[in-house]
């Protein structure tokens, strides 16, 4: 087993964030769930809860711009006991509580782990921001971003962080297309030019088992994780 | 007016103590700041800051209030009193429950932060001890110890962050001009200079006769505001 040496690699001092912990234990894989606000993150989140709980111990971290609208929302539709949800608050600043001071972050995955862990799967909804919005790599192992259709099918080919280096783009309520004329070929093609071999999936993720290719990818990297 | 190499001398004795001074006090350090006002929000909600004027009135309250009395505790941390007793002595001085659950988990987030930065056996010892954090000025105070610093620099953390915090938060709240409140906290410094001698040197009063001779200067409204605040249920910022 490798474990850092704090002074070499100060960075990785937060504890937790060690892969496997102190007891020996691995602690649970955790996404990051960024994109533009109304683009259906927490509609995912909902919906992969609702796909994975049988098999999985999942916890939700939701970063709201104004308290708790989308811990609520999740709680509402009770994809998970409420002890599993919690929402940070940002002040005024969804990036930042992402990328540039995670600490509270950190500390509410933790605080989740701790409370109801072991889980296998964090997931961390960003509070919605911009296209460059993405998150820090000292808090979650793996980034999904998430645009949609109706935001305008001009976006995969804008690029900015988000698009181009997510582990995963989900091009989000298809089901609007026709009725907002955007051009999904176009999008895809745009979208593999800004990202080369990095994966997308087109969803409708409110739609039947429309999130079947998101909640595929995380069983991937949740393989992948605990091999 | 202090010159530059004044300036210099203050900051520790050690190399890189000045920047180390600066990167501590940079609100862009990374221990949770970013997401509390400092009771600015609540302030804002009743109508106590609008403008610059309002804000500058509500710095300098705030500064020679609870600024005052973090600026203390710090400064006693550094100079080498017990974190726990020091630690109590923070919660006997914060009377609202709100805002001593703040202050614990901006000690906890800031605590994180400071053993990455500054790695060492005294942050280690305060974390096992107060697992869900200590109080933020006593993180700080040990943190500026961890960083070389000297109990008057951890005053002046403290001191410059009771008004830094709530002028950024204004910016953001009422779209104030940020060259405004960039304006209002320059207007303040020597008032955050005098404060933080003030607090260094009831620091040093308290390594002879304890932490009864820090100051406990409260600010009610500070207290009620926040009260208030923790109980809203949609809000921009965390406090
Ligand atoms: N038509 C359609 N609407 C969706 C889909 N996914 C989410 N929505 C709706 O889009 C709105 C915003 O979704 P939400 O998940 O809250 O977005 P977030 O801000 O990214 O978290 C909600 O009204 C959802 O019901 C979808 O696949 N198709
Ligand atoms: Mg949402």
């Amino acid at each position: 087993m490798h474990r850092d040496h704090p002074e070499v690699f100060p960075e990785r001092y937060a504890h937790s964030s060690a892969a496997v912990g102190p007891d020996g234990r691995r602690r649970a894989l955790r996404i990051g769930l960024g994109g533009p606000v109304g683009s259906g993150k927490t509609a995912t989140v909902a919906a992969l809860c609702r796909s994975l709980r049988d098999r999985l111990a999942i916890g939700v971290v939701t970063n709201d711009i104004y308290t708790r609208e989308d811990a609520e929302f999740l709680l509402r539709n009770a994809v998970l006991p409420p002890e599993r949800i919690v929402g940070v608050e940002t002040g005024a600043c969804p990036h930042t509580a992402i990328r540039d001071d995670i600490s509270a972050n950190l500390e509410a995955v933790e605080d989740l782990e701790e409370a109801v862990g072991p889980l296998d799967l964090v997931l961390v909804e960003s509070g919605g921001d911009n296209l460059t919005a993405t998150f820090s790599k000292g808090l979650v192992d793996a980034q999904i971003f998430v645009i949609d259709v109706a935001g305008g099918d001009d976006i995969p080919r804008k690029g900015g962080p988000g698009v181009t280096t997510a582990d995963l783009l989900v091009v989000n309520k298809t089901d609007l297309a026709p009725h907002v004329g955007a051009d999904l070929d176009r999008m895809a093609r745009d979208a593999a030019a800004q990202r080369g071999a990095l994966p997308v999936v087109f969803t409708s993720v409110a739609r039947g088992d429309g999130i079947a290719p998101v909640a595929a990818w995380i069983g991937e990297r949740l393989a992948a994780w605990t091999a | 007016m202090t010159t530059t190499a004044e300036a210099a001398q203050a900051a520790g004795s050690g190399a890189g103590a000045l920047s180390a001074l600066l990167l501590l006090s940079d609100g862009r350090f990374p221990a949770g700041g970013h997401a509390h006002s400092g009771g600015a929000e609540a302030a804002v909600a009743d109508g106590r800051i609008r403008d610059a004027a309002g804000l500058a009135d509500f710095c300098r309250g705030r500064l020679h209030t609870t600024g005052l009395v973090a600026a203390a505790l710090a400064a006693a941390t550094t100079a080498g009193l017990d974190p726990l007793v020091l630690d109590d002595a923070a919660d006997a001085r914060t009377p609202s429950l709100a805002l001593r659950t703040v202050s614990r988990r901006l000690g906890r987030q800031l605590m994180r932060a400071a053993r990455a930065t500054w790695p060492g056996a005294d942050l280690d010892a305060l974390a096992a001890a107060r697992p869900r954090g200590a109080h933020q000025p006593v993180v700080l105070g040990v943190t500026a110890r961890a960083a070389g610093l000297r109990p008057l620099d951890a005053a002046h953390a403290a001191a410059y962050e009771s008004a830094a915090g709530p002028a950024t938060a204004a910016v953001r709240l009422l779209s104030l001009d940020p060259f405004h409140a960039a304006a209002v906290l320059a207007r303040l410094a020597p008032q955050i200079d005098t404060t933080a001698r003030a607090a260094a040197e009831a620091a040093g009063r308290a390594l002879t006769h304890g932490p009864t001779a820090l100051p406990a200067a409260s600010a009610p409204l500070l207290d009620i505001g926040a009260e208030h605040h923790a109980a809203w249920p949609v809000r921009l910022f965390a406090s």
